[in-house]
């Protein structure tokens, strides 16, 4: 067995109150791929930010090649070669996504000049290696998530890393950009670098990693090598107790028409898309990362217009662009982006999980804080949301707790039509299985589900019909009985029409 | 409880509400006529319009916006009043209603530029401060209009039966309480802190954000509008210059009690306080005999210090968290 390339012992971290860490030690070796696993809130991505040089432990400390190490701030890191992919995307809205990848050391002309031309060249062969189809002169400003995570990766890649730490860097991915991803990822591994990965999905971590460690409530529990567990003894690790880690959806009698979507395009990101979802029908729209899938339930929801097509809830037709009247109509939508769309950062879980049904929960148009605490509450149990308070800015929750709020604020809105964009992105295993429970159960008291995933087990798992959106069109539609990966792949890659 | 009593005693509110019993106290004790009626008369009759003016402000700076041009509307509307009454309109109700109308196109149309073709308001702002002042001029010039009934003109000012504290306070008081209320108790206020942090988050969740900075754009101009009424009646007279230089004052205000410029943070009773306690600063100077240009400074600075103030408070906090876990010893291997 080599010995560790880079080293964790003793360490501890707290926010406040809050112990996020609680003496975990990691051993991360050359040439080997380690996933970290663990519920949502067990302190993954604290554990990131240590080895990033973005927290410093409480207690505890680093080896680098045996050498103790400290990194008292990101650029520390860098320098000692451990790159980062961030489980949140934080590029610079204003800057291109070149200028992005190489913020803060862009390659120089004579008197200090940035180059520009090697800046794009450079972000173009990244781009190349990952297959990325993005202009590296476009602003980050309007990326979908997925295309900001793989802005992120590219980054993380553009330097010659020693250690490569991704927290959920496929959250938001499809198959075909997580295999390209993976392709990177070994052969760094293979020619002698340390990885790091984090994930929910079980399926990556046994194809990417050959040792799993196991986190629960910031406490290390155990340290194996790939080959010797299975999905299910990982899990038992994770939570303490026994989960299904997967909820199929049940059966159930499908009603009327609820939503009605008639040939809606959009110049340049979708065209002729018409479909229906019935009440007591999960309908899943998939496709690859950029087919417009997040577009299309955006303009539905009223954030942006369209150029031509008409949107029905429950035969009444939605005013474009009209965000309240598509609430006000029974429509609800989680969307993909929880930093930028999703939350207020700076609020409490209270006033996140309420803003949508301020107005319901008032009182003669008055609104004390009591109705909305007993309701933020309510919710936040039924989705075991964790965090120090009710109260507690929601920047403060972990990534996947920020999406349970984010499930939460909509759910409690009851509504007819609800569309929920990536909704298990970064939520651990038991949560989901009862996420997909909801979903299932909603569906059965006669709500219409609409849901983007880029998730296939999710995707086959849940829905009664697929969807498959290629380019900005809609390519297929295919019942559950005969949606298997192949058929949804084909029609997502465009291939063989 | 304790809890609360904790966090509501480290907020900038209670911060500036101890200043004001620093500076009344301080100011009692060593400048001659601050503990007198007559003082308070006049702290009172010169805060009613920046408190009028401050209350929309408020709401307006907390959703990230910000309106410049308030002291001009304040200018327009007293002219236009001027200019009604000697051309033979002497109805005071058709006089405020026709300055509140012209208050209301006055922020419609910041409003607009702003909401409709997403310009920032600092600079559309910029831009009506000085254009809504040169109609001011347009309007009337350099003369005065200056013969209102003292009726009017006493009645403004009048106080409060057997007391000296004129009774417009309690005007302003049901507004400053119905502002509050808005703001801190409705599903509307709960929409301006979310815009103001994240108008994206917003939107997704179903604020309408054009609309609702518009219709406060409007607040803002109608409530500049009815100062500039009190103003004319105040000082027995409608001039284009009326108010020049207020709205230094009032943002002032608003940002020592404790709004972040950024948006999304403060709230009125803060800017209540800071209000009161720029006046009775003001005003204590004035009696000291402290020049004028002198008080320009000390607004200035109180400014400044509002805006880096919140913001230092904030930074020490953080540092004092981050610190205090490092100093348990780590362990060396
Ligand atoms: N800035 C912060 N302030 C206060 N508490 C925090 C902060 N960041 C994280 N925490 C808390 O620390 C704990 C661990 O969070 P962390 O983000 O490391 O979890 P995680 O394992 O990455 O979870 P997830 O799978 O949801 O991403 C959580 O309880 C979280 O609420
Ligand atoms: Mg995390």
């Amino acid at each position: 067995m080599s010995t560790a390339l880079l080293g964790l012992d003793g360490v501890s971290k707290s926010y406040g109150a809050v112990a996020a860490l609680r003496d975990v030690r990691l051993e991360l070796r050359a040439g080997e791929a380690h996933a970290l696993v663990g519920e949502n809130g067990a302190g993954k991505s604290t554990l990131v930010k240590i080895l990033a040089g973005v927290h410093q432990p409480d207690t505890g400390v680093l080896t680098f090649d045996g050498k103790p190490l400290v990194l008292g701030n990101p650029a520390d890191a860098r320098a000692a070669g451990i790159a980062v992919i961030y489980q949140e995307p934080t590029l610079f809205p204003d800057l291109t996504v070149a200028e992005n990848i190489f913020m803060g050391r862009q390659p120089r002309r004579s008197l200090g000049r940035i180059d520009h031309a090697a800046v794009r060249a450079r972000t173009r062969d990244l781009f190349d290696r990952l297959g990325v189809a993005l202009d590296p002169d476009r602003p980050a400003r309007g990326l979908s998530i997925a295309d900001q995570q793989l802005v992120e990766i590219a980054k993380a890649l553009s330097f010659d890393a020693r250690v490569l730490v991704m927290d959920e860097p496929t959250a938001a991915l499809s198959g075909v950009e997580v295999e390209r991803l993976f392709g990177v990822a070994r052969s760094l591994r293979d020619s002698g670098a340390a990885v790091l990965f984090i994930s929910h999905r079980f399926d990556e971590i046994f194809a990417l990693c050959q040792t799993i460690t196991v986190l629960r409530d910031g406490q290390w529990v155990s340290t194996d090598a790939a080959a010797d567990l299975t999905v299910d003894r990982v899990v038992r690790r994770m939570v303490g107790r026994e989960v299904s880690s997967l909820f199929p959806k049940q059966d159930t009698k499908v009603r009327d028409v609820r939503l009605d979507v008639r040939g809606l395009s959009l110049a340049g990101w979708f065209q002729d898309v018409s479909f229906t979802v019935r009440g007591g029908e999960i309908v899943a729209l998939a496709g690859l990362v950029g087919a417009g899938r997040s577009e299309v339930v955006r303009a539905i929801f009223g954030i942006d217009r369209y150029d031509a097509g008409e949107v029905h809830v429950d035969g009444r037709r939605l005013r474009a662009g009209d965000t309240d009247a598509a609430i006000a109509a029974g429509l609800a939508l989680v969307p993909e982006d929880r930093r930028q769309q999703g939350l207020v950062m700076e609020l409490s879980v209270e006033r996140n999980q309420t803003l949508p049904r301020r107005w319901k929960l008032s009182t003669a148009g008055l609104l004390t804080g009591k109705a909305e605490r007993a309701a933020a509450r309510t919710w936040s149990e039924r989705l075991q949301v964790k965090t120090s308070s009710l109260r507690a800015p929601v920047s403060t929750l972990s990534g996947g707790n920020q999406q349970k709020v984010v499930l939460a604020k909509w759910l409690a809105t009851e509504p007819g039509v609800l569309i929920v964009d990536e909704p298990t992105r970064g939520i651990d295993v038991g949560t989901k299985a009862e996420v997909h429970r909801l979903l299932s159960a909603l569906a059965a008291d006669g709500v219409a589900v609409l849901m983007v995933s880029s998730e296939l087990p999710e995707v086959l798992g849940m829905a009664d019909r697929v969807l498959v959106m290629h380019e900005g069109r809609l390519t297929a539609d295919i019942p559950r009985a005969s949606a298997d990966e192949e058929s949804v792949m084909q029609a997502a890659t465009g291939v063989g029409r | 409880m304790a809890e609360r009593i904790r966090r509501a005693a480290g907020s900038w509110d209670f911060l500036v509400l101890v200043a004001l019993v620093l500076v009344v106290v301080i100011g009692a004790v060593s400048i001659e006529g601050v503990a007198s009626p007559r003082f308070w008369r006049f702290v009172i009759l010169e805060a009613i319009p920046i408190a009028v003016i401050a209350l929309p402000l408020t709401l307006l700076i907390i959703t990230g916006e910000i309106d410049l041009s308030v002291a001009s509307v304040l200018g327009l509307s007293c002219t236009v009043m001027g200019k009604l009454w000697a051309s033979g309109v002497h109805s005071l109700p058709v006089l405020v209603l026709v300055c509140l109308a012209l208050g209301v196109l006055c922020g419609a149309v910041n409003g607009l530029f702003v909401t409709r073709f997403g310009l920032p308001s600092l600079a559309v702002t910029i831009g009506t401060l000085a254009l809504y002042r040169g109609l001011a001029y347009v309007t009337l010039g350099d003369k005065a209009i200056a013969d209102y009934p003292t009726s009017w003109t006493d009645g403004a000012v009048a106080p409060i039966p057997g007391l000296t504290i004129p009774w417009m306070i309690i005007v302003v008081a049901v507004l400053a309480i119905l502002f509050a209320v808005v703001l801190h108790a409705t599903p509307v206020g709960r929409g301006l802190y979310a815009i103001g942090n994240n108008d994206e988050a917003s939107r997704f969740a179903g604020v309408a954000v054009g609309k609702t900075k518009f219709w406060l754009f409007v607040a803002t101009g109608a409530m500049s509008a009815l100062a500039g009424i009190f103003w004319t009646l105040r000082f027995a007279s409608a001039r284009a210059d009326n108010g020049n230089g207020l709205e230094l004052a009032v943002i002032a205000a608003v940002l020592l009690g404790g709004v972040s410029i950024f948006g999304g943070r403060g709230g009125l009773l803060g800017v209540v306080g800071a209000v009161v306690l720029l006046g009775v600063l003001r005003n204590a100077l004035q009696l000291a005999d402290v020049p004028a240009n002198a008080l320009t400074i000390v607004t200035g600075s109180l400014l400044i210090a509002s805006v880096v103030g919140p913001n230092a408070v904030a930074i020490a906090r953080a540092r004092l968290r981050r610190r205090r876990p490092t100093t348990s010893i780590p362990t060396t291997p």
